[in-house]
């Protein structure tokens, strides 16, 4: 379980803080989501959880323990992140590239086990990513690339899995397979935090939503209990309307146009 | 990268080694050229054999190791495929020192130790002013960094060599240019120690610059400290280039073109690429550095430009197939 208590975070040179005293939990077997507009923390949570800032004040724990309390290479092979952007800046083959997941299980000096070897395998296998092995990361189209790239982290091995906004620059279908990733790995037991602005998918796989809004939580808990058009309004600061999505009957959202009004959003 | 490939890799740096020894004002044999290394023959060809030739090939091989290791690692961490030592100050540093020295007439002994001096400075003035403007070591701000103090140093030359003594300004530019002329044992078995510690380091840590050139945030979502290793890396490939400018002078390009050749070569992944970068560079200036010395007889030409010279062309054609 990843958990944060009461994190504040400050970068150097602002005036306001990034996360204003931010509590959430994300259990295992489920999919957390943080949601909110540009600008309200939810990358600076995955910052932190990649320890480049510092946490001023408040605890972040994996099942229990405190990540600044760990070693880096602990903390790495407890959780794994698939970051926003990454782009290899040579090629690498996607083999050597998901290899690289093994390297806070191995070091940088020590040698690839027979079990570093497996895992790299598991993890090619089950990201569905097996038939890319011996291609150039640099040949891969996006959603192949986002495979590797969870290919990659899953590799690493954690109970807990963080992803932030896997699904930017992909086609619907590329979206999906992620998502349904994601759903896959919490059904396996993992802890998934995922950080999205795709709230309409997240209503649909996550269990729980967390909506951040200016450093702090707006609202948590189901996500029913979040979807709900007075709160993204007042967050999002737009008129929305939020109704049942006809195939699933999850929450869904529709953003108005401004002035004109609920209900006349054909012209 | 195939075994072929490192195969003939390695021949063709046997190659221009033996080349080395046996091609210049005395031609010798092959014969000739093993019997002088065992000491045997006449003791003209076994004195400009062993005295002069084969330490001036392992230092030239040494050099291109050196510069091709430094440069790969560096190229990896800042994340930038131009990113070589020169580029963070190195040069304009050791060329500093190299020139202060010349104009001050300090003995010719000490010229090496003043560039190496101006050199690690100048790498060190580059990580600070990266550090107190960012904080964190970002690639960018640290390669802006090491161009306006390699800027800064070039004025610097620019207003030393102004008034000084056309000996002066003849010494310092053809130490700019850089020459393998006046290698020694001694020369030779230092930068081995330098290039052989400071080179086995920076492949040791080739994974960290897999996962560092994969960007800082992923490298540090694999456990990697980002800045500390980052800092490592820039120390420690700077020294080894430092050491190699101390010995023979800039020799350009070498750092720059030499790793994406190994990459053309097949190379991936950074112990590989490093290693294929130390056998390439070796190669490229032991056969620069024979070229520089038997081009133009009795004229040797300066040791930097003959790489740039054929370094250049070679370059172009892998960008050509790169794109």
């Amino acid at each position: 379980m990843i958990e944060f208590s009461d994190v504040r975070v400050r970068y150097p040179r602002q005036q306001r803080e990034a996360l204003q005293g931010v509590s959430l939990s994300a259990p295992r077997a489920q999919i957390t989501a943080v949601v909110g507009p540009n600008g309200s923390g939810k990358s600076t949570l995955v910052r932190t959880l990649l320890r480049r800032v510092d946490v001023a004040a408040g605890a972040i724990t994996l099942d229990g323990v405190s990540i600044t309390e760990s070693s880096r290479e602990a903390v790495a092979r407890r959780v794994a992140i698939v970051t926003q952007r990454e782009e290899s800046a040579f090629p690498i083959s996607v083999r050597d590239y998901v290899a690289l997941g093994r390297l806070p299980h191995r070091g940088a000096w020590g040698r690839d086990t027979a079990q570093d070897r497996q895992a790299v395998d598991d993890a090619l296998r089950w990201a569905e990513a097996d038939s890319l092995r011996d291609r150039s990361v640099h040949q891969l189209s996006g959603g192949e690339w986002q495979r590797a790239r969870f290919a990659r982290a899953l590799a690493q091995g954690g109970e807990a899995f963080v992803a932030d906004e896997p699904t930017t620059f992909l086609d619907v279908a590329h979206e999906m397979t992620v998502f349904e990733l994601l759903g896959r790995l919490a059904r396996d037991g993992r802890a998934v935090l995922l950080v999205s602005h795709q709230l309409n998918l997240v209503a649909r796989f996550a269990d729980r939503l967390v909506l951040l809004h200016e450093g702090r939580v707006a609202a948590a808990g189901l996500v029913a209990d979040v979807m709900r058009a007075e709160i993204l309004e007042r967050v999002y600061q737009w008129p929305v309307v939020v109704t049942r999505d006809p195939a699933v009957g999850a929450p869904a959202l529709i953003p108005l146009r401004r002035g004109r009004g609920r209900g006349t959003t054909s012209d | 990268m195939t075994l072929a490939r490192w195969a003939g890799l390695v021949v063709a740096l046997v190659v221009a080694a033996v080349a080395a020894i046996m091609v210049g004002t005395i031609h010798l044999t092959p014969r000739e050229s093993i019997g002088a290394l065992f000491g045997s023959g006449e003791a003209n060809a076994v004195f400009v054999v062993r005295s002069l030739r084969l330490p001036r090939m392992m230092l030239a091989a040494l050099i291109g190791a050196g510069l091709g290791t430094s440069g790969g690692a560096l190229q990896g961490a800042l994340r930038n495929p131009l990113a070589e030592p020169y580029l963070l100050g190195v040069s304009g540093g050791a060329a500093v020192g190299a020139v202060c020295a010349v104009s001050l007439h300090l003995t010719p002994a000490l010229v090496p130790l003043a560039a190496a001096a101006g050199a690690v400075s100048a790498v060190v003035i580059a990580l600070f002013v990266a550090h107190a403007t960012h904080g964190r070591g970002d690639p960018r701000v640290l390669i802006m960094a090491g161009v306006v103090v390699g800027a800064f140093a070039n004025a610097a030359i620019m207003v030393l060599l102004a008034n000084a003594d056309l000996s002066v300004v003849r010494g310092a530019l053809w130490w700019m240019m850089g020459s393998a002329a006046d290698a020694s044992w001694s020369q030779v078995a230092w930068l081995a120690i330098y290039v052989t510690l400071g080179g086995g380091l920076l492949v040791a840590w080739g994974r960290t610059l897999d996962a560092l050139s994969l960007g800082e945030d992923s490298a540090a979502g694999l456990g990697v400290d980002v800045e500390r290793a980052a800092r490592r890396i820039y120390l420690t490939a700077s020294l080894v280039a430092a050491a190699t400018v101390a010995a023979a002078g800039l020799v350009g390009f070498v750092g720059l073109v030499v790793p994406h050749i190994a990459r053309r070569l097949g190379a991936t992944g950074h112990r590989v690429v490093l290693v294929a970068s130390a056998l390439t560079g070796a190669f490229l200036v032991v056969a620069a550095d024979l070229v520089a010395r038997v081009a133009l007889p009795p004229a040797e030409l300066p040791l930097g430009a003959v790489t740039a010279i054929l370094g250049v062309p070679f370059f172009l054609s892998t960008l050509r197939r790169l794109t």
